[in-house]
């Protein structure tokens, strides 16, 4: 039902607010030592999320999704974390997510309005 | 910790904010107590650092930061001969506070800067999710 009213766009909507969790904990863990910046592979998420919304049992987890950043240079401490790339993704991912929220909003608006008959 | 409360986005920036606020103050310390004598070399202020460690949430994938302590930096004082001093101990000598000025500065850029990028970070984290929110 979801997935036929929103199409991937409810999924993608879902997948944005967890990267953008995943990319406020590397910017938040920027000065600890040892840490290891992940990200989300947008593409590889919603094809597993898609896949398990249409009972395929073979489909990946989210977890499978998790990549790890490689560090133009690294540093002595081993953190992997650089500001500069973490906030062009955040800020790449909040566009992003705007975009879906007005799809998904123009899909309820046309859904409501022919509820209402108007 | 199974009675702790799911981490969310909000509570996570709260904690990466104290820590930083943490290393700030210990780092300040360090700049207040530059040029402070001892008569003894054991007496004499030695700076101290914020240890951060990884606090992560299986629940919602995050990964929050904390400041788990505090260690005190094992740079031997200086000694200088300075008789003349009140604090001079019997050869003439006193030791200084082995604090690096400009070390402790950029400490403190640093981390204003990672601060800023955590407040910039939540508030468009914020709006999204009000924008969300009105949206119907």
């Amino acid at each position: 039902m979801n997935e036929r009213l929103f199409g991937i766009h409810g999924a993608a909507l879902t997948l944005r607010s967890q990267r953008m969790g995943v990319i406020a904990s590397n910017i938040a863990n920027a000065a600890t030592p040892g840490y290891k910046a992940r990200d989300i592979d947008f593409n590889a998420a919603l094809d597993a999320r898609l896949a398990s919304q249409r009972g395929d049992a073979t489909a990946a987890g989210d977890g499978a999704a998790i990549v790890w950043r490689t560090p133009t240079m690294p540093s002595l401490d081993g953190n992997t974390v650089e500001l500069g790339r973490e906030q062009v993704a955040f800020a790449e991912n909040a566009v992003a997510y705007s975009a879906t929220l007005s799809f998904v909003t123009g899909k309820v608006n046309t859904v409501t309005r022919a509820l209402k008959g108007e | 910790m199974p009675d702790q409360p799911p981490m969310t986005l909000f509570s996570m920036t709260t904690r990466a904010m104290s820590a930083q606020m943490v290393r700030m103050n210990a780092a300040t310390s360090n700049l207040a107590n530059a040029g402070s004598v001892s008569s003894t070399e054991e007496g004499a202020y030695r700076p101290i650092r914020a240890v951060f460690a990884v606090e992560l949430d299986r629940a919602s994938g995050l990964a929050g930061v904390t400041a788990s302590g505090l260690v005190r930096a094992e740079t031997a004082p200086t000694k200088r001969y300075d008789p003349s001093h009140p604090l001079a101990d019997a050869d003439g000598h006193v030791w200084e506070a082995p604090v690096d000025e400009t070390a402790e500065m950029v400490e403190i850029m640093e981390c204003a800067r990672q601060y800023q990028n955590l407040v910039q970070a939540l508030q468009t984290a914020k709006q999204l999710m009000l924008e969300t929110l009105r949206s119907q």
